[in-house]
């Protein structure tokens, strides 16, 4: 609830340089995008649920979208793009999985780093500095560890990671310590389910 | 040691006389063939969610795998009775009111077993689900149908209701939301009826298996209209909004004498629902909400797809308002349903299925499940489009 209030506020700030908002209906958890002709856009609930739908696959079209809510086409065009501009539509990655491609070899590993916050800047400073590696695939801040940051490193071999740690990452001046442990298998990722899915098993006509 | 029986005498003759299902030529055609997308499912697409399937095999681990008591675990029947209260404003005693069944399948049988009596006739709204007519008959009683109409959204009118009433007229049964028609009824529309059906004392038998399936407002229960309560037996169950058909878990509810009628055939012929099923159904109810709700919004978008695919092939589709299946006209095509399906499935190997399985109002009608992949939907609804432009 409180991730959600944040995020049309958000939304709103943003939108007020083009379009005015509707107080009481930003309030009541809905706004509409009003344009000098009336109310155009999207209410936020089937922003969610578009939203959801690009999550799942962002590949559909903007006709078949616009079939699937009951809007025009030019509408759901028009919401994604300021979904763009909002950065809440970040970028519209596959999800590969590379263990399938032989000639792909790589290694993941997740790292626990301990690290001395700064006064003003807290975790941010160093965490946005570690997130700038280009090896680095993500970088979480973590509550009621034994360490601050957990960081996701993604290398060629155990060795170009394990030199990564050691050289780049525990040099950095914040960082007390660092623990490393290679992923073996994903099995699941961003929600998915990398293999053995669930199949139709369903009867091919039933009444 | 010789003589010969036909195996049509050893059957009673309620039994012999009984059509078999319409599906069932037609599912044979289907299963035989290669590369079929089918719109023919009456069934979820989505497996059950993981949080039943893990709370049964739990069950089963911690040894749950006698019988319950007749009527289902207490504990089920208070959370349906908070559920039904909840979501649909009828309010049953989950100790006296509430019997857990084998699928709403079993409900609507024991229902009427519980209620008639030879010859006793039973109002039938139809298109309607294939076994309301067969088991009608093998409980003595006599199916009288009530036709329903595109032009009215297959809605029932009360002018339908009254022309079929007789003397003998015991019971009415119908299914909103529809299957075949994904048509509703609102509670004003139920309204319309009450004076008709008070005035000439009916039970209602309302099947609710897709109450939940619904696209832009909440279902409205016969029951939960004034003075209605005491003359329904609301069934429904988990299959559709659980995704839970292989469970096989139903429940009906009813006021304390009638329910204690349908108990006595339960407990002589079923004994008890299954067990692990009714664990399954426990968790659905206790914390499944968020898993049905995912489901519902995924049914309500390929609903708008396949609709707006039929209308712009040129085949006439009201707006399905619940359930999961569209019931588009096939009637400018100049096809009976059986011949358009029949011949669809050979040319373009999509499987629909005829309206008229669902009774007379379905004719020149082809019912299309949209409980399938968005990918699949796209398919059918390309091949149906090249086949109804080579009738044309």
């Amino acid at each position: 609830m409180k991730g959600a209030k944040k995020l049309s506020g958000t939304a709103n700030d943003r939108l007020s340089n083009r379009n005015r908002v509707k107080e009481s209906d930003r309030l009541l958890g809905r706004f509409y995008i009003e344009k000098e002709n009336g109310v155009v856009g999207m209410d936020r609930q089937k922003q969610m649920e578009l939203l959801r739908l690009l999550e799942e696959d962002s590949r559909q079209d903007a006709e078949q979208l616009g079939k699937m809510l009951a809007e025009p086409k030019e509408e759901i065009e028009k919401a994604i793009a300021a979904l763009e501009d909002e950065k809440i539509i970040v970028k519209y990655p596959a999800l590969i999985n590379w263990e399938r491609m032989d000639d792909h070899p790589y290694v993941n590993a997740m790292i626990d780093v301990k690290v001395t916050p700064k006064r003003d800047v807290g975790f941010d400073e160093v965490a946005e500095r570690i997130c700038r590696f280009p090896e680095v695939k993500a970088v979480y801040l973590m509550s009621g560890a034994s360490y601050d940051l957990s960081v996701v490193l993604e290398g060629k071999t155990m060795r170009e990671v394990a030199s990564f740690v050691s050289q780049k990452l525990a040099t950095l001046d914040s960082v007390i310590s660092t623990a490393t442990h290679f992923i073996l298998k994903r099995y699941k990722h961003d929600g998915i389910e990398l293999e053995d899915r669930d199949e139709d098993r369903r009867m091919v006509v039933t009444p | 040691m010789s003589t010969q029986v036909s195996v049509k005498s050893r059957l009673s003759s309620t039994v012999a006389s009984l059509k078999p299902s319409g599906i069932r030529r037609f599912f044979d055609l289907a299963a035989s063939m290669e590369g079929v997308i089918s719109l023919g499912v009456g069934e979820p697409d989505f497996v059950t969610p993981w949080r039943m399937r893990e709370a049964s095999i739990s069950s089963l681990e911690r040894g749950y795998t006698a019988y319950t008591s007749n009527a289902g675990m207490l504990e089920l029947r208070v959370e349906i009775a908070k559920y039904l209260e909840e979501r649909f404003s009828v309010s049953y005693h989950p100790d006296k009111e509430i019997l857990v069944t084998v699928g709403a399948s079993e409900a609507i049988d024991i229902a009427l077993r519980a209620i008639l009596d030879p010859g006793d006739e039973v109002l039938v709204v139809e298109p309607c689900y294939v076994s309301y007519e067969p088991v009608i008959r093998l409980a003595g009683g006599v199916p009288v149908f009530l036709k329903t109409k595109m032009e009215n959204q297959f809605k029932l009118t009360p002018e339908e209701l009254e022309k079929h009433i007789t003397a003998r007229t015991k019971a009415i049964i119908f299914c909103y939301p529809n299957n075949p028609t994904g048509s509703t009824m609102s509670a004003e529309e139920w309204q319309a009826l009450l004076p008709i059906l008070q005035k000439n004392d009916l039970l209602v038998i309302s099947d609710e298996i897709y109450g939940e399936l619904t696209y832009g407002r909440m279902h409205d229960s016969i029951a939960a209209l004034p003075g209605m309560k005491e003359r329904t037996i609301l069934i429904s169950g988990f299959s559709k909004a659980f995704a839970m058909t292989g469970w096989r878990l139903g429940y009906v509810c009813a006021e304390p004498e009638l329910l204690a009628g349908m108990l006595k055939i339960h407990q002589y012929t079923m004994l008890c629902a299954p067990t692990m099923a009714q664990m399954a159904a426990l968790e659905a109810l206790r914390h499944g909400r968020s898993d049905m709700e995912r489901m519902v919004e995924s049914y309500r978008q390929r609903r708008n797809y396949v609709v707006d695919g039929f209308r712009h092939i040129g085949l006439d589709c009201h707006e399905p308002e619940g359930a999961f299946y569209a019931f588009p006209s096939i009637a400018p095509t100049g096809l009976s349903a059986a011949d358009f399906a029949e011949k669809l499935l050979m040319e373009e190997k999509v499987a629909v299925v005829p309206g008229d399985v669902f009774g007379e109002s379905g004719h020149g009608h082809i019912r299309c499940s949209y409980a399938t992949s968005m990918e699949q939907l796209k398919k059918a609804l390309d091949r149906m489009e090249h086949f109804v432009s080579r009738l044309s």
